[in-house]
């Protein structure tokens, strides 16, 4: 039981298959788990990819690939096949992912089908008696619980929440083999329109606007300072209620959580929704014309004036000090 | 078409939270409570559903106090036709109310269980795979597209910024994000109308937390004091060498 079992999610485009960004956190939890237990870190990979190397450097003593026809993308059914042999193969005592969109749906299923207990969204873990002690958002960050389980346990780890560490390690690669049966989920198509970005939830900077930008016409101004700044944009749910933007956009309670290094919002007030969805955020920068916003209260840098001259001007500066 | 929707009763999105005395959850003195947002839009697309097949049934079911017989009721002027509520004043992590509504259901015919993506409490967003998984049935997570073909679902998601289409042969398990479908409010004839629908009461046996148990609840650590930046080409520079120096995110 001393073993610690971690899943990486693979991303699947033009490109190929890629591990996703929060595999060096995940592996980083797993190491320390794996430490305190005297055990040995595992990876499971799935498809067509060989990533030793950037395991090792994070501390995977060992990596179990799974490859197949029914790995050439991201399938519930699937995935938890391969998870559920590599946690027949490990038996670990946890089992650590990310908590991406795929991640949760994979810790719930698998926790469900091997009735192991489930922390969700955890952003930190240890070990503790049978189980694990865990600290989970709960109501969009508005409160913090400390969580414990009894036995075996899946635990999925909210992204940038755990810095990543280097423990180099030899990270030997061992093939599982893998035959899903379930084929009642299907992929049809993904949309070629849409141009690949990284999930709002999985970024490290993210470029905000509100009501306070006037209108959907004025989104040039977030969309460049993101670009400035290599961050991913959001939006408040007045703006996406008013369907100026896209939901899958939202920032809040009612949309994405969101724990950026940096989160830059700009002309918006500060709904409690809106707040508790990204108040995590390791630094807050706000920009609102109006002194009394409620977004100052949770800001660390707070710009009052009219969006329209200063992310003009913030972009511009950016660009100069990022370039050189 | 035949729709189960699993509904929750949660805190209001709006409330400020304030930890109650045992230290294990918040203070429910004077807070007002809703439908969970997701699953509203759960109730919403089954409606929907329903009515675009022209035959069929919506049945809303709850796993909670007996206080959230309101929330039903809500589902039920909205245009769902049954409801089924499971009495559990205690709070279930997810296992465990997943567990719940498997009882709930074993027994009962369905093409289709829908549910939020998440509670706006727990934040966990695992019942609905929970239950999938405990029901032996194919689940597709965060869908903001639903559509049905005989005994086939189309759900599409989005990954990483782009749409994914997924066929599910039903019956199957959805859990409603954001875009799916906007909650109509019930109308005066919606709401006399629900009077009269049924609201079975049934019980369920829980071993309680589902091997998760909250210790300890609190708020979040307060943030520093804001530092005032100045809207000039000055004052963008300095907030850049701040960000970049102090701390370290760029």
């Amino acid at each position: 039981m001393a073993d610690v079992l971690i899943y990486l999610e693979t991303a699947h485009g033009e490109g190929g298959a890629a591990l996703k960004k929060p595999a060096a956190e995940v592996a980083t939890a797993g190491r320390a788990l794996a430490d305190a237990a005297g055990g040995k870190l595992v990876a499971l990979v799935t498809g067509a990819l060989s990533p030793e190397g950037t395991l090792g450097r994070h501390g995977v003593d060992e990596v179990l690939h799974v490859d197949g026809e029914a790995y050439g993308h991201h399938v519930l059914a699937a995935q938890c096949a391969a998870l559920e042999a590599a946690i027949a193969d490990v038996q670990p005592g946890v089992v650590l992912l990310a908590a991406t969109v795929l991640g949760k749906e994979l810790a719930a299923y698998a926790a469900g089908r091997t009735g192991r207990a489930l922390v969700s969204d955890a952003t930190a873990v240890a070990l503790e008696g049978d189980g694990v002690v865990a600290t989970k958002p709960k109501y969009a960050g508005k409160a913090i619980a400390t969580v414990v389980t009894n036995g075996p346990s899946i635990v999925s780890l909210r992204p940038n929440a755990i810095p990543p560490a280097e423990a180099p390690r030899d990270a030997a690669t061992r093939a599982l083999a893998v035959t899903p049966g379930d084929t009642r989920v299907r992929l049809r198509d993904v949309e070629a329109a849409g141009e690949k970005k990284l999930e709002l939830t999985e970024a490290d900077r993210i470029v905000s606007g509100g009501r306070g930008m006037g209108g959907p016409e004025h989104w040039n101004e977030i969309l460049d300072l993101a670009g400035a700044l290599g961050a991913a944009h959001g939006a408040s749910r007045a703006v996406v209620d008013a369907g100026w933007r896209p939901h899958a956009e939202q920032v809040g309670q009612t949309g994405k959580t969101v724990s950026p290094k940096l989160y830059v919002a700009c002309g918006i007030s500060g709904a409690i929704q809106h707040l508790a969805g990204m108040s995590s955020s390791k630094v807050i920068v706000a920009v609102n014309k109006d002194p009394e916003a409620p977004i100052f209260k949770v800001a660390d840098y707070g710009i009052v004036g009219d969006v329209h001259d200063v992310l003009p001007m913030l972009t511009e500066a950016a660009k100069g000090f990022l370039d050189g | 078409m035949k729709i189960i929707v699993c509904v929750k009763r949660v805190v209001d999105t709006e409330t400020r939270v304030k930890i109650a005395p045992d230290g294990a959850g918040i203070d429910l003195g004077g807070v007002q409570f809703i439908t969970a947002p997701y699953d509203e839009m759960a109730v919403e697309k089954a409606i929907q559903l329903r009515d675009a097949a022209g035959e069929g049934s919506v049945t809303v079911v709850t796993v909670g106090p007996a206080a959230a017989t309101k929330e039903l009721r809500t589902a039920l002027a909205m245009g769902a036709d049954a409801a089924v509520h499971a009495v559990v004043e205690e709070r279930l992590g997810p296992n465990a109310t997943a567990a719940a509504l498997k009882q709930v259901l074993d027994g009962r015919e369905y093409d289709m269980i829908l549910c939020g993506k998440q509670a706006t409490d727990e934040d966990d967003a695992a019942v609905g795979p929970l239950l999938a998984a405990a029901l032996d049935l194919p689940c597709v997570a965060f869908v903001h597209g639903l559509e049905v073909e005989g005994t086939t679902a189309v759900a599409t998601r989005e990954i990483d910024g782009q749409a994914e289409r997924l066929e599910v042969d039903l019956p199957a398990v959805f859990t409603a994000q954001k875009g799916l479908a906007e909650a109509r409010y019930p109308g005066l004839k919606g709401i006399m109308a629900a009077k009269k629908k049924p609201l079975e009461t049934v019980e369920v046996s829980t071993d309680g937390t589902g091997g998760c148990t909250v210790r300890s609840l609190e708020l979040p650590p307060a943030r520093d004091a804001m530092v005032a930046i100045e809207p000039t080409p000055e004052g963008m520079q300095a907030l850049l060498t701040a960000l970049r120096n102090d701390k370290k995110v760029l």
